[in-house]
């Protein structure tokens, strides 16, 4: 039985009635509202850094792209130059295909045994592409959203995303597509995890727990908007507050949900630095694809490159002299 | 060993439910047959590797000849092994279990053990790491995944980084290209430390460094082999060729997988080179010190690698040729195309490689001065540089194997394809899923290719055996080609086994079938002393 995310949902459920319970009776608004958002940035931001100087200290002593199609040879055998790339430009649209179409993903295969017993099969399945796909980039457009909070004015681009999101006009206030996808898409790679038996067999709190909090985030910035209200300006009084470092708690009360989503959001913030969430920097630095393929034309310098002990042909004559002179083989010594 | 089942049964009792136990509390299998057997200590003392504490000792027993200091020494070598290399870092950090690997590996397919997944192999790495190396595994242990260094997860990376072959398949689908062959490579090298390597890849490679050559091949016995292929020649051809050895001044060095000089069908292979050598008079010698293409140090640590491979650079200065021209080998083209030049170059001799054929300048191989056998051939071709008759190969209906390292650590998968249509008539390829990037490994590399564990190297196979047989059903495909000498020696039992009436061939054994000679006899027979054509079937029927 894989209780893995039985803790995550209940630990993040728990951490939800604590933020609630903080700033709604308690009177924890300060900390909740500015002490732990601050606290998270500053640990993101160290965090995140770190790791990253920490990958680039170590070196990339081979060359070691994992080849998908045709090498650069023969000038008349045709290159695949984005899965073999030969150029650092060809190299940058690898990467660029990679990191924004999740190229690898789509060619995924599910393997299985043909009802005859006898045979293996391959079957194209798009569903993780597709819910990665969609998980990712409504992340990003609400995150990209949520930029009018910390501007004043808003941003150009940040209103026409928001007109982009909201084209389908439907309920009131406007629907913006990219929240209900982003629940959506966290939900079905949750429900990935927890209905393919691979899959719950190979995952850990550490993948059920993120997926928990950002569906927290989620839900509750989605009860926010179309659900039980909350005073819109005084939210964006305190992150403007946050944003221009003169934080304060607004007048009034903002409720509870606001608190726990902002929670939410500082938790999953400092989480980053210290969990696979850090794949959003690694995916740039992998050397299985972000190297040219074209190590037999220009050399790949290894920075720790060190001399070995060798078997050198002089001692490997010393050993066989005798036997290759009788071949006929030439020697150097006689 | 119990005995091996039937083909059919082996197949149906591919179990691949999952355990109700975590992986990490279920115990590696360590029984006899499912262990490669350990090395014999001579051959590390030769090579002044770790050595265990004692010469005789079995994986299945309780305890291990391991220093008292083994976890020091693993911690240490982990360590040093996260400075040195930023892959192993990224692979230990971004892997987020979404899954792509779980069912691309051929290991996890024909077993169904749930640690052949590629992401639970590197987590019996990354667990280790994120106890020792990562802040949140130092304080949230368990819950984050970590889990202390005991004997029993040693015991597990034994058991689970010798049933990797390296191959690269999974790499293929992960979003971040996480490479379980370097995880693997990583896991064996901390294995090593403690003198923990299997006999089948370290006697090899002792013999390498010793005679030249993996199969301890002496000098003038590297002669009379070649001698004795080239009675066969000429026995076939009536053509007499007198290849070189050791010459210095030769334009090339040609340097093959010593088992084409060994075993067939590989020999018969090595006799395709001569052919075409003699075919074109090329000017070309062969090594008995660099007599070996492949290098087994790959399969132990970098620095036995590099310590292999500079007999290459060595010799070819030495000989003061031109360039390198190497043979069809898989793992051995991972070396030169990844690792040679960064470890043992700049390549100090000679010049950017040019055919002195065609002329063409090969720059794909301007710093390594080192170029395919299959590059050189399909150039040749292009040229129509060769006199052939493919029909000579007509009784042969033709599949392609690619290798593993030739194509997902060099992208070598047009050339070989099109030498072959350049010399038979039938050629069909296996479903996509299963070819050029997405290749199954023959289930034996990475020096797996031992006897002991014949049945889990069938179940490895198994998935490339199916696409051949589904080939070999539909076409009736009777002969996998490959250009690789560890597919020569591992796909004839797995076709045996699997697919019963395919043979095995390199690709320059049907090159040198097709070629025709200048003072040739008349062909009657290929070069395996086997009937040109298939008529005689009917001769075979009386």
């Amino acid at each position: 039985m894989n209780a893995a995310y039985l803790y995550s949902l209940i630990a993040v459920v728990l951490l939800g009635l604590i933020s609630y319970a903080g700033a709604e009776a308690a009177g924890l608004e300060v900390l909740f509202g500015v002490i732990i958002p601050y606290l998270a940035l500053i640990v993101f931001l160290i965090g995140f850094a770190n790791k990253i100087l920490d990958w680039t200290k170590s070196p990339v002593p081979f060359r070691i792209p994992t080849t998908m199609g045709q090498q650069k040879s023969l000038p008349w055998i045709k290159h695949n130059k984005f899965d073999s790339p030969y150029t650092t430009g060809q190299v940058v649209i690898r990467m660029v295909l990679e990191i924004l179409l999740f190229r690898s993903l789509l060619k995924n295969l599910r393997t299985g045994f043909g009802k005859d017993g006898q045979k293996i099969t391959y079957k194209w399945v798009v569903w993780l592409w597709l819910f990665a796909l969609m998980f990712h980039y409504s992340f990003l457009v609400v995150v990209i959203r949520h930029l009018r909070f910390f501007a004043e004015p808003v941003p150009f681009f940040v209103t026409m995303i928001e007109r982009v999101d909201g084209m389908l006009q439907i309920m009131l206030p406007n629907l913006f597509i990219s929240g209900v996808v982003l629940l959506a898409g966290a939900s079905l790679l949750l429900l990935r995890r927890v209905l393919l038996p691979k899959l719950v067999y190979i995952s850990r709190p550490a993948d059920f727990f993120p997926l928990f909090l950002i569906i927290g985030i989620a839900v509750t910035g989605l009860m926010m908007r179309y659900v039980s209200k909350v005073d819109v300006v005084r939210v964006k009084e305190l992150t403007m507050g946050l944003a221009t470092f003169q934080p304060s708690i607004p007048e009034g009360t903002i409720g509870g949900l606001f608190y726990v989503h902002l929670f939410f959001v500082s938790l999953l913030v400092a989480y980053i630095p210290f969990s696979k969430l850090m794949h959003m920097g690694g995916v740039f630095l992998s050397p299985t694809r972000n190297l040219p393929n074209n190590s037999r034309a220009k050399r790949h310098v290894n920075p720790w490159n060190y001399p070995v002990k060798t078997h050198t042909y002089e001692e490997y004559e010393d050993d066989f002299r005798d036997k290759m002179k009788e071949a006929g083989l030439p020697v150097e010594k006689e | 060993m119990a005995e091996t089942p039937k083909p059919e049964k082996l197949f149906q009792n591919i179990d691949h439910s999952l355990p109700d136990e975590p992986w990490e509390e279920i115990p590696p299998d360590l029984s006899e047959g499912r262990f490669c057997y350990p090395t014999k200590k001579k051959n590390l003392n030769y090579l002044d590797l770790p050595a265990t504490t004692q010469d005789e000792w079995s994986p299945a027993d309780e305890e291990w000849p391991i220093p008292d200091n083994w976890k020091e020494i693993i911690h240490e070598g982990f360590k040093d092994r996260l400075e040195k290399y930023r892959s192993l870092k990224i692979f230990m950090d971004v892997c987020v279990r979404c899954g792509a690997c779980a069912d691309k590996c051929h290991f996890f397919i024909g077993t169904g053990d749930p640690k052949n997944m590629p992401v639970l192999r590197a987590e019996l790495l990354r667990s280790v790491y994120r106890n020792d190396f990562t802040t949140a595994g130092k304080i949230l242990k368990k819950i984050n995944g970590g889990r202390p260094l005991t004997k029993q997860v040693l015991k597990e990376w034994f058991s689970y980084f010798y049933q990797c072959t390296e191959c690269r398949r999974c790499s293929v689908y992960c979003p971040y290209g996480i490479d379980t062959a370097e995880v693997t490579m990583m896991g064996r090298e901390l294995l090593s430390l403690l003198g923990l390597n299997i006999n089948w890849v370290l006697e090899p490679v002792a013999n390498c460094f010793r005679t030249g050559n993996h199969l301890g091949i002496q000098p003038h016995a590297f002669k009379d082999m070649v001698d004795f292929f080239c009675d066969d020649i000429e026995e076939i051809t009536g053509v007499r060729i007198n290849p070189s050895f050791n010459r210095k001044g030769a334009e090339i060095l040609f340097i093959v997988p010593s088992g084409d000089v060994f075993a067939d069908p590989g020999t018969y292979t090595f006799m395709g080179y001569l052919l075409l050598f003699e075919h074109l008079g090329l000017d070309y010698t062969l090594s008995t010190y660099a007599s070996e293409g492949g290098n087994f140090g790959l399969f132990t640590s970098s620095e036995v690698m590099k310590r292999l491979n500079a007999k290459m650079y060595a010799e070819a200065r030495r000989l003061g040729v031109k360039w390198i021209l190497g043979g069809e080998c898989g793992h051995m083209w991972r070396v030169i195309n990844q690792y040679m030049d960064t470890m043992n170059g700049p390549a100090d001799f000679g010049e950017v490689p040019k055919s002195p054929i065609t002329g063409t300048v090969f720059e794909n191989a301007a710093s390594t001065r080192m170029v395919h056998i299959t590059e050189f051939t399909a150039d040749l071709l292009r040229n129509n540089k060769l006199k052939l008759d493919p029909s000579r190969n007509d009784k042969h209906v033709v599949t392609f194997h690619d290798s593993c390292n030739p194509s997902r650590a060099m992208g070598l998968l047009d050339e070989p394809r099109y030498v072959l249509n350049g010399v038979c008539n039938h050629f069909y390829e296996m479903p996509e899923n299963t070819i050029r990037e997405q290749t199954f490994c023959c289930g034996s590399g990475s020096g797996l290719n031992t006897e002991e564990i014949m049945e889990l190297r069938l179940l490895g196979g198994l998935p490339r055996a199916n696409a051949v047989k589904h080939v070999h059903d539909t076409f009736g495909v009777n002969m996998l080609s490959c250009i690789c000498a560890i597919d020569r020696a591992a796909l004839p039992p797995l076709m045996d086994y699997w697919v019963p009436g395919v043979g095995v061939t390199g690709i320059h054994e049907l090159v040198g079938n097709a070629l025709v000679m200048d003072g040739e006899i008349e062909r009657t027979m290929d070069l395996r002393f086997e009937p040109l054509n298939e008529e005689t079937e009917e001769d075979a029927d009386e």
